[in-house]
């Protein structure tokens, strides 16, 4: 019986033995891994991500919007909108705008305040001026078009809280892309031209499944530029192939919204 | 436990939440040319000879007028062909895409076309190489003799595929071509095609031509001649030859112009001594005045839904641009920058009126939305004037002249054509010196 405890002891004392010699060597691989170098990556992300970003965003746009108010006499702020009262479309001609920005919104972009402006602006209308009318269509559709674009800053505001990339993460993703896209010159810049494309990506960043979001519209009538741009985009994203993705947080950016649009280089 | 299997499952939703789609706004790209590949046409070895073309040469011929219409755009790159990787006859029936993307392809154009019974059969189509998949295809057949035709047909299928826009390479210009001296020019009226091919000369040269103009909607042209130093007002078809006057007018008349429907002229002349706003129903040839007023009211221009009328009038004191509704009413002053503004144009798209403007000495060609406001001076020289539209409100072409010597030596005039925004400015070629050009529809249209 004392023989056999004798055994089980010896036994026991001499695995604990090996185990406490082995145990510093493998305690040391994991410390040589990449994984820490992550990690304080992920740190600094969440520092440049959360307080401070946004912010700088805003001051940003900001500080654009004034400086476009200031600048360029073509760009016509919110306040002329308002100027509106006193000269503004026919009823007929009204209508026909009303329907066409209708149709050129996508469904969830189509809030109710963008109609419910133009309604209120309508009411007011007196004037008879028929080419003064004709005049400030453009501006009018440039008024709504200012509306959805601050919309789209307003989503990339809250994406940077939301999502996982950090800024310079998002920033390379963005640079590769501008690079693989030409776009479309001939197209008109005073219309609402927004491409959203979703990518399904693999891990080392090639596209597993890309779906154009409003990809009934490419095949309406009149929407001729709306195609165009549409293939424009997803021949950039395709000729970019691999996207420079993070090479963590796979489960964050595997399913990815790129928001083609461009609007402000068709103006310049 | 139940709580916390609940709260559980509520910490799974939340975390699902968190992984909310990523969304990157891309706002910016490249502004490079496409770069696209035309193959040569592959000339099918059954095809018969025709008399007076090359039929060996055809496929080459036609991919070279192809790459031509593009590069003058500016909207493309053709590649050169020494970097292509794939025969004409094989890309046709299924390009190797990886082949050539790796050229930095984009777009691809192959083809294949057969002269058989006096007849040119030709077909194309058109691939987008990064999605692997063809784009558009197209199969037409014609006289051999009309191969040019072919090229430009198949440059606006593909123009329009890729941009969403009308082409404008079947088309012609209108022109009056002018030779001898400063003091003694003989200007005759002459046409070709958009690329300033296969010109043809329209009147003699006996009589002083001046400002012919396209009818928007088919082949005929409308232009003033002097008669017995009496201006008189002429159409002309194209196609027939016919040629007939629309009238007489006493005194100064100026730059009849086609409204959108075709069936209406409407020009200036001074009656009286003042120059006002008239149009002139081509059926019924009734004369309606539109303007009635002290000043020079000339150079009326139709907007393109035929409800309003762009035109110039001193009646502020210097020469500006005004518009008013196609009756006369509601006349409205757009331009208000320093500088005299001439000789108004209504885009076809109806988005924007070029105009020439003139200011310390000099002359710039521009463009400004309807209202007068967004104006950009695209070209500025020494003398430019009289921009027309291409059909699809894309390009200008306009002519400029040269400053001569004392004697009349070194002036020329030539026709040039500029971008809306302004880039790409090309002097197109003419057999002589040239002005006054007009831009026709598109031929197939």
């Amino acid at each position: 019986m004392i023989r056999s405890l004798i055994y089980s002891l010896t036994f026991h004392s001499v695995v604990i033995f090996l185990t406490i010699l082995s145990l510093p060597f493998m305690l040391r691989e994991p410390i040589d891994l990449p994984p820490i170098v992550s990690v304080e990556l992920i740190q600094i992300s969440d520092k440049t991500n959360i307080p401070y970003a946004p912010k700088a965003r805003k001051i940003i746009e900001e500080k654009k919007k004034e400086e476009e108010r200031l600048v360029s006499e073509q760009a016509p702020p919110t306040a002329k909108a308002k100027e509106k009262p006193d000269r503004i479309p026919l009823p007929d001609e009204k209508k026909e705008e009303k329907k066409i920005v209708k149709k050129k919104q996508n469904p969830e972009e189509v809030k109710p305040e963008i109609r419910q402006s133009s309604e209120f602006e309508k009411k007011e209308i007196i004037d008879t001026n028929q080419i003064a009318a004709l005049i400030d269509k453009a501006k009018e559709e440039q008024a709504v078009k200012e509306k959805t674009k601050q919309k789209i800053t307003q989503s990339s505001q809250k994406n940077s809280f939301a999502t996982g990339l950090t800024l310079s993460e998002e920033d390379a993703l963005r640079a590769q892309i501008f690079g693989c896209w030409s776009v479309p010159l001939g197209l008109p810049y005073d219309e609402d031209l927004l491409v959203r494309i979703k990518l399904k990506l693999k891990q080392d960043g090639t596209i597993m499944k890309s779906e154009i979001l409003d990809h009934q519209r490419m095949n309406r009538p009149g929407q001729k530029f709306y195609k165009v741009l549409a293939e424009s985009a997803l021949r950039a994203v395709r000729l970019c192939q691999p996207l420079k993705v993070p090479p963590t947080g796979y489960d964050k950016w595997k399913n990815i919204q790129l928001n083609f649009n461009p609007t402000e280089m068709l103006k310049g | 436990m139940k709580k916390l299997l609940i709260l559980f499952f509520f910490k799974i939703l939340f975390i699902n939440n968190a992984f909310a789609l990523i969304e990157v706004d891309i706002t910016r790209g490249n502004l490079d040319p496409l770069p696209i590949a035309v193959s040569p046409l592959h000339v099918d070895i059954k095809s018969e000879a025709f008399d007076g073309i090359k039929i060996k040469e055809l496929g080459e011929n036609i991919s070279s007028i192809v790459e031509k219409n593009f590069k003058a755009t500016g909207l493309f790159n053709p590649l050169k062909k020494e970097a292509f990787v794939q025969k004409p006859d094989i890309a046709h029936l299924k390009p190797r895409f990886e082949d050539w993307r790796l050229i930095k392809a984009q777009a691809l154009v192959t083809g294949k076309l057969l002269v058989k019974d006096g007849k040119l059969k030709v077909e194309f189509r058109l691939w987008d190489l990064a999605a692997a998949k063809e784009m558009t295809a197209l199969a037409f057949t014609t006289t051999p003799s009309n191969w040019r035709r072919v090229a430009h047909i198949i440059s606006d299928k593909i123009y329009e595929r890729l941009t969403g826009e009308e082409g404008y390479f079947d088309t012609r210009i209108i022109f009056v071509a002018e030779s001898g001296p400063k003091n003694q020019r003989i200007k005759k009226l002459a046409i070709m095609d958009q690329d300033g091919a296969n010109t043809k000369y329209l009147t003699l040269g006996n009589e002083l031509v001046l400002t012919p103009r396209f009818n928007p909607t088919n082949q005929m042209v409308t232009y003033m001649s002097y008669f017995r130093n009496m201006p008189r007002v002429y159409l002309l078809d194209i196609e027939t030859g016919t040629q007939e006057v629309v009238g007489n007018f006493p005194g100064m008349t100026f730059a009849p112009r086609f409204s959108p429907d075709g069936k209406k002229i409407v020009m200036s002349f001074a009656k009286d001594g003042n120059s006002d706003i008239y149009t002139m129903d081509l059926d019924t040839r009734v004369v309606e005045r539109i303007t009635n007023h002290s000043s020079i009211d000339t150079s009326p221009s139709f907007s393109p839904d035929g409800k309003y009328i762009a035109f110039n009038s001193d009646r502020s004191g210097l020469q500006q641009i005004y518009v008013m509704r196609s009756d006369g009413s509601g006349v409205k002053r757009i331009t208000f920058g320093n500088g005299i503004y001439g000789t108004p144009v209504w885009s076809p798209r109806g988005d924007l009126i070029a105009f020439t403007k003139m200011r310390k000495g000099r002359f710039f060609i521009g463009v400004m939305r309807i209202d007068g406001t967004g104006e950009r001076l695209l070209t500025e020289n020494y003398y430019q004037e009289a921009p027309s539209w291409s059909p699809n409100g894309r390009v200008l072409v306009f002519y400029r002249e040269t400053k001569a010597g004392t004697k009349g030596e070194g002036f020329s005039a030539k026709l040039w054509s500029i971008d809306i925004t302004g880039y790409n400015e090309r002097r197109l070629n003419t057999e002589t010196d040239a002005s006054d050009p007009s831009w026709s529809s598109l031929l197939s249209k």
